[in-house]
C-alpha cells in the first residue's frame, strides 16, 4: 500500500521535478556565485594586465616592450634583478638553513630566541625594516657608521649598494627560510644520520653525504621561492635602489608609472616580464617540492629527535645565535624607538639623550592624517579578511567535499594570485578599472579589491586545512538527519571550521596591514593607508614621525600576530 | 668481549621540569620533592662473550635503547665504563683505574648497527648504501674501488640482494630493506653488532621467518650481537643470553630457558610468556623444598631462591605446565579441585580457565583435550614446575 502511494506521489511530481530544475536551490546560488567571484578576482585583472600592454590606442603593438627594455636596458634591469634577488636568496638560505639545523639538530642555547626571530616578518613590515636599516648603515646618517667613523674616518656601510639590498632583503627572508627547512629538517629520521656516523663518517661527511641530499629538494624550494619574493619585493629596491639608480623591475615599474605622462604599455611590458619569471619560480619550487614526497616513504615508528651534543662548539653556536638575533630583531627595533624619541634625526650623543621627548605620538594623535591612514588600515584588514575567509569557507567546501565538476580548476584559480607579484597585481587592477564605467578608482573599493585578490590563496589555505580535518560523516549524519545543504553546512561544518576559519582571518588582517606594493599604485592621496603614509613620510623626511607611527604598528601587530599564533597553534597550521 | 660496568644515564624531562616547577610553586616544598632528573640506564652492568646473541629485553621506556645507543656512541652517559675486546669506548672521569675520562665518538668506535626504521638512506641504491661504510673509512684504512665492489657484492650476496644492487634503496620491499640494513651494518666487519628492533617494523609472517634467518646469519658469521627487544618470543628464540630490563635496571640476566622456567620476580614471570599467581605464606622450607600455606591448602615445590618461614611470597605456574585431570590422580601432591568457567580454543592448543576457591587458574591443554565448561576438574601443580617468587 505504502509503495502503491509512494509511486503515485513520484509519478505526480515528475512534471514537477522537470520544472524545478531550473529554480536554483540556495546550495546552487551559492556555490555558483562564489566561483564566479573567485574566477572574477583572479582572472580579469590578468586579462586587462595583458590587453592594456599590448593593444594601444591604435592597435597591437610591441611598442610599450621597446620603451620598456630598449637602449640596453634591458641588460642592467635583468641583471641587477637577478643579482639582487639570487643574492637575497642565497643569504637568506644560508642564514635560515643554518639555523634550522642548529635548531632542530643539536642542543644549541636560546633556543627560544628562535621563536621570537621566525615570527619577525610577520611583525616588521617591511617597508619599516628597510627604513630602520636607513637608519644603521646609510653612509650619511647610519648609526653603525656614526660609530665607526672615529675608527675608520669614514662611512663603513653604505645600504644604497646591491650588497646593502642584498643584505636587508635577506635577512628579512631568513626567517622564512628557517620555518621551511624546520620543517624538512624534522621530517627527517634523524637514524638516516645517526646510522652514517655509525658507518664511521665523520660529522662533515654525514653532513654532506646524507643530511644535504636528503633535504636538496627542501633547499631548492627554498632557493626559488626566495628568489621570487626578492624580485616581488617592492620597499627595498625602492627605499634603497632609487637613492643610486640602481633599477630592478618592480622599481623600474614604480619609475616608469611615476614619470609624468605615466607609460601605461611600458610599465605592462615590464610587469609581464616580472610576472612569466614569477611563473616560471612557483612552477620549478612546486616541481622541487614534490620530489621531496619521494624521500619521506620511510620513516621509522621509534621516531625519537634526539639533539646532537655540539661539545666545545656550543658558545660558538650561541654567539652566532645571539648576533643573528641582535641584527634582525634587536637592531632595527631599537633603532625605531629611538628616532621616535627624537625631534630631529641625529646619532646619539650626551646632549642628545636629554632632548628625548614624546612629541612625535603626541602628534600622532593630532594629525589627523594619521588617524585617517590607521582607520582606513583597519576597514581594510577587517574588511578583506571577512570576505575572503568567507569565500573561502564555502570554496573550500566545493574544493574537499563536492564532486562538482571542474573543483580542481577553482582550486587552481584561488592560488593564481599567489603567482603574482603586488605591484603587477596593481597596475593590472588600475588597468581594469581606469576604464571601468563604475567609479571604483580613487576610493577604498579599489584597494579592497586588492586585498581581497592578493590573500585568496591564504584563505583558501586555512579553511582547507580546516576542512580536510572535519570528518564527512559529520556533514552526512547532518543530511541524514534531514538538514539541507544549507543548514548543515551553517549548523555542523560552519562551528567546525570556525577555529581555521578565525584564524586565517587575523593572518589575512596582520598582512594586509604590511601591504604596500600593491596599495602604492592605487591609493589616492586623503585614502592612505598606515604604509603608504610610512612610504610618503620617508620621502617627506619626516624621520621621527614615521619612527613613532612605525612603534605603534608593530605593537599592533604584535597583539594581533600573538593571537594568530595561538589559534594557529590550535588547529595545527603554520604560517609562513 | 663486550663489558659494561655501571652504567648510568639520565635525562632531563621537559614534562618533569614543567611539573616540577608548578609543583614547587603550589607547595612551596622546595626543589627536593621530586627528582629533576629521569634515570633511564640507573647502574647497568653486562658481560657479553665472543659469538653470543644477547638480548636486552624489556616494556617500552625500560633503558634497553639508551643502553644499546650508549654502547653505539649515540648518547653519552653520565658515567659508568664500555669496553669492547679491551678497547675502552667510553669511561667517565674517575670510572676506570687511571680516572681520565673516555669518549670515543660514535664514527670512530666500529661497530655495526641496525636501526628500528633501518634508516636506509633514501637518496642512494642499494649498493652505495652498502659501499658507505667502506667509502668514508680514514684515507689510510679504505679499500681501493675494486675491493670495495668485491666485498658490496660478497654481502649482498649473502643477504640474497645481489640482483637488487642497482635499484633504488626505497624500491625494497621490508623484508628485503630489513636485510639490507643487516649488510650494510656487517659490511666492514664490525666486532660487534647492535640491533634495536629491527623486526618490529614487519608483519607478524614475516617476523616469524626473518627471526630465524636473522638466528642463521648470526651463528654462520659468527658476529657478537646485542639485540633490543620489547618482544619476548623473539627474545627467547634468538637468544644466547637475555637480560630482562624495567626502569633502567637489569632484574634478571640469564639463558632463555632459565629465565622462563625461574623467574626471580613476579615482573619477569608476567613479562615473559603468562603465569598464573598463588600468593600464600612460606610455612616450612628445608633445602630447597618449600612448603606454602595458601587459602586453597598447602603446595610444596621445590626452589632455589631463599626464603625463610612466615615470608609472603607468590607461587607461579605456567599454562602449560597445569595439569587438568577429569578424575582425581591418585596420590600426587598439590591437587586442586575446581570448576571450569571458560575455555578457548587455539589451534595448537585448547585454553581452559578453571575457578579454584578466589583463584583463576589457566591450563594450556593439548588440542585434543576439551572440557565443557561448568565441568569439576582436578588441576595438578607439579612441584618441580612451580616457582617461588618474592611479591612486589
Amino acid at each position: 500500500m505504502a509503495s502503491v502511494t509512494t509511486m503515485l506521489r513520484s509519478a505526480g511530481r515528475a512534471d514537477a521535478a522537470g520544472w524545478r530544475r531550473f529554480v536554483p536551490t540556495p546550495k546552487v546560488l551559492i556555490v555558483g556565485a562564489v566561483i564566479v567571484v573567485i574566477g572574477y578576482l583572479a582572472v580579469v585583472p590578468l586579462y586587462y594586465l595583458l590587453w592594456g600592454t599590448f593593444f594601444g590606442a591604435d592597435g597591437f603593438s610591441l611598442a610599450g616592450f621597446g620603451r620598456a627594455y630598449g637602449n640596453d636596458r634591458i641588460v642592467g634591469l635583468v641583471g641587477n634583478s637577478l643579482w639582487f634577488a639570487f643574492g637575497a636568496a642565497i643569504l637568506s638560505l644560508v642564514v635560515g638553513t643554518g639555523l634550522a639545523y642548529l635548531q632542530v639538530r643539536t642542543d644549541v642555547p636560546f633556543k627560544s630566541l628562535f621563536f621570537a626571530a621566525s615570527i619577525i616578518p610577520l611583525i616588521i613590515p617591511g617597508i619599516l625594516y628597510t627604513i630602520a636599516w636607513i637608519f644603521l648603515a646609510s653612509p650619511d646618517i647610519g648609526l653603525i657608521n656614526a660609530a665607526l667613523k672615529p675608527i675608520f674616518g669614514g662611512a663603513v656601510v653604505d645600504v644604497f649598494t646591491v650588497w646593502g639590498m642584498i643584505w636587508v632583503e635577506g635577512l628579512h627572508l631568513s626567517p622564512l627560510v628557517f620555518l621551511l627547512m624546520v620543517a624538512a629538517f624534522r621530517s627527517m629520521d634523524p637514524s638516516l644520520e645517526e646510522s652514517a656516523l655509525m658507518s664511521g663518517a665523520s660529522r662533515w661527511t654525514v653532513f654532506r653525504r646524507v643530511t644535504v641530499p636528503l633535504v636538496r629538494p627542501a633547499i631548492v624550494a627554498a632557493v626559488l621561492i626566495m628568489t621570487v619574493r626578492s624580485l616581488e619585493s617592492f620597499e627595498v629596491p625602492a627605499l634603497l635602489g632609487l637613492q643610486n639608480g640602481i633599477y630592478v623591475f618592480t622599481s623600474r615599474i614604480y619609475f616608469t608609472l611615476r614619470t609624468y605622462p605615466p607609460d601605461l604599455p611600458a610599465a605592462g611590458a615590464l610587469a609581464t616580464g616580472l610576472l612569466m619569471i614569477a611563473i616560471v619560480g612557483v612552477a620549478l619550487s612546486s616541481l622541487a617540492g614534490r620530489g621531496e614526497r619521494t624521500y619521506q616513504t620511510i620513516t621509522g615508528k621509534g621516531f625519537r629527535p634526539r639533539p646532537m651534543e655540539l661539545g666545545r662548539w656550543k658558545p660558538v653556536a650561541g654567539a652566532a645565535i645571539v648576533l643573528y638575533f641582535a641584527l634582525t630583531v634587536v637592531l632595527p627595533l631599537l633603532v625605531l624607538v629611538y628616532t621616535s624619541f627624537l625631534k630631529f634625526y641625529r646619532a646619539p650623543s650626551k646632549d642628545m639623550l636629554t632632548s628625548l621627548t614624546l612629541e612625535n605620538y603626541q602628534d600622532l594623535i593630532h594629525t589627523s592624517s594619521a588617524m585617517t591612514a590607521l582607520k582606513n588600515s583597519v576597514l581594510l584588514g577587517v574588511g578583506s579578511a571577512t570576505i575572503v575567509m568567507a569565500l573561502m569557507a564555502i570554496a573550500a567546501w566545493i574544493v574537499v567535499r563536492s564532486r562538482i565538476p571542474g573543483r580542481k580548476l577553482l582550486d587552481h584559480l584561488s592560488f593564481l594570485p599567489l603567482v603574482v607579484p603586488g605591484l603587477v597585481l596593481g597596475l593590472a587592477l588600475s588597468f581594469v578599472y581606469l576604464r571601468s564605467p563604475i567609479p571604483i578608482y580613487g576610493t577604498l573599493f579599489i584597494l579592497l579589491i586588492a586585498y581581497v585578490t592578493r590573500y585568496l590563496p591564504y584563505g583558501m589555505r586555512y579553511a582547507v586545512t580546516s576542512m580536510h580535518q572535519i570528518a564527512s560523516e559529520l556533514e552526512e549524519s547532518a543530511q541524514v538527519s534531514g538538514a539541507s545543504w544549507w543548514q548543515s553546512f551553517r549548523r555542523v561544518l560552519l562551528p567546525l571550521l570556525a577555529p581555521g576559519l578565525v584564524a586565517g582571518w587575523i593572518y589575512i588582517l596582520v598582512v594586509s596591514f604590511r601591504e604596500l606594493s600593491s596599495s602604492i599604485l592605487l591609493y589616492s592621496p586623503g585614502k592612505e593607508v598606515l604604509s603608504i603614509l610610512i612610504f610618503e613620510q620617508f620621502e617627506n623626511g619626516q624621520f621621527p614621525v614615521l619612527a613613532a607611527l612605525g612603534v605603534v604598528m608593530v605593537l599592533t601587530l604584535v597583539v594581533l600576530v600573538s593571537v594568530a599564533y595561538k589559534l594557529g597553534a590550535k588547529v595545527g597550521l603554520k604560517q609562513d | 668481549m663486550l663489558t659494561i660496568d655501571h652504567l648510568v644515564k639520565s635525562f632531563e624531562g621537559e614534562k618533569l621540569k614543567r611539573r616540577k616547577r608548578k609543583q614547587a610553586q603550589q607547595s612551596q616544598q622546595g626543589d627536593d620533592a621530586l627528582p629533576s632528573r629521569v634515570f633511564a640506564v640507573n647502574d647497568v652492568s653486562l658481560e657479553v662473550q665472543t659469538g653470543e646473541l644477547f638480548t636486552l629485553l624489556g616494556p617500552s621506556g625500560c633503558g634497553k635503547t639508551t643502553t644499546l645507543r650508549s654502547i653505539a656512541g649515540l648518547e653519552t652517559p653520565d658515567s659508568g665504563t664500555i669496553t669492547v675486546d679491551e678497547r675502552v669506548l667510553f669511561s667517565a672521569k674517575g670510572s676506570n683505574g687511571n680516572g681520565r675520562a673516555v669518549n670515543v665518538p660514535a664514527n670512530k668506535r666500529e661497530l655495526g648497527m641496525v636501526f628500528q626504521s633501518y634508516a636506509i638512506w633514501p637518496h642512494m641504491s642499494v649498493f652505495d648504501n652498502v659501499a658507505f661504510p667502506l667509502q668514508v673509512k680514514p684515507r689510510n684504512q679504505r679499500p681501493g674501488k675494486a675491493e670495495i665492489e668485491q666485498r658490496v657484492h660478497r654481502v649482498l650476496e649473502t643477504m640474497e640482494l645481489r640482483k637488487y644492487a642497482d635499484r633504488q634503496a626505497t624500491k625494497l620491499s621490508g623484508g628485503q630493506q630489513q636485510r639490507l640494513a643487516l649488510a650494510r651494518a656487517i659490511v666492514i666487519e664490525p666486532s660487534l653488532l647492535l640491533l634495536d628492533e629491527p623486526l618490529s617494523n614487519l608483519d607478524a609472517k614475516l617476523r616469524e621467518s626473518l627471526r630465524y634467518e636473522l638466528k642463521r646469519l648470526q651463528r654462520e658469521l659468527g658476529i657478537t650481537s646485542i639485540y633490543v627487544t620489547h618482544d619476548q618470543i623473539e627474545a627467547l628464540a634468538l637468544s644466547s643470553h637475555v637480560a630482562v630490563m624495567r626502569e633502567g635496571n637489569v632484574v634478571q640476566l640469564g639463558k632463555p630457558r632459565d629465565i622462563y622456567q625461574n623467574p626471580r620476580s613476579k615482573f619477569v614471570a608476567e613479562f615473559i610468556g603468562t603465569s598464573n599467581f598463588i600468593p600464600g605464606t612460606v610455612a616450612s622450607s628445608d633445602g630447597g623444598h618449600y612448603s606454602v600455606e595458601t587459602t586453597e591448602g598447602r603446595l610444596t615445590l621445590e626452589s632455589a631462591a631463599s626464603m625463610p618461614a612466615g615470608t609472603e611470597v607468590v607461587a607461579s605456574i605456567r599454562p602449560e605446565c597445569v595439569g587438568l585431570h577429569t578424575e582425581r590422580p591418585g596420590n600426587v601432591p598439590n591437587v586442586w579441585e575446581g570448576k571450569v568457567t571458560t575455555r578457548a580454543f587455539l589451534g595448537d592448543a585448547v585454553d581452559h580457565v578453571v575457578v579454584v576457591g578466589k583463584h583463576e587458574i589457566r591450563a594450556r591443554c593439548a588440542p585434543t583435550v576439551s572440557v565443557e565448561p561448568g565441568t569439576t576438574v582436578f588441576l595438578h601443580l607439579e612441584d618441580d614446575k612451580l616457582s617461588l617468587v618474592p611479591i612486589d
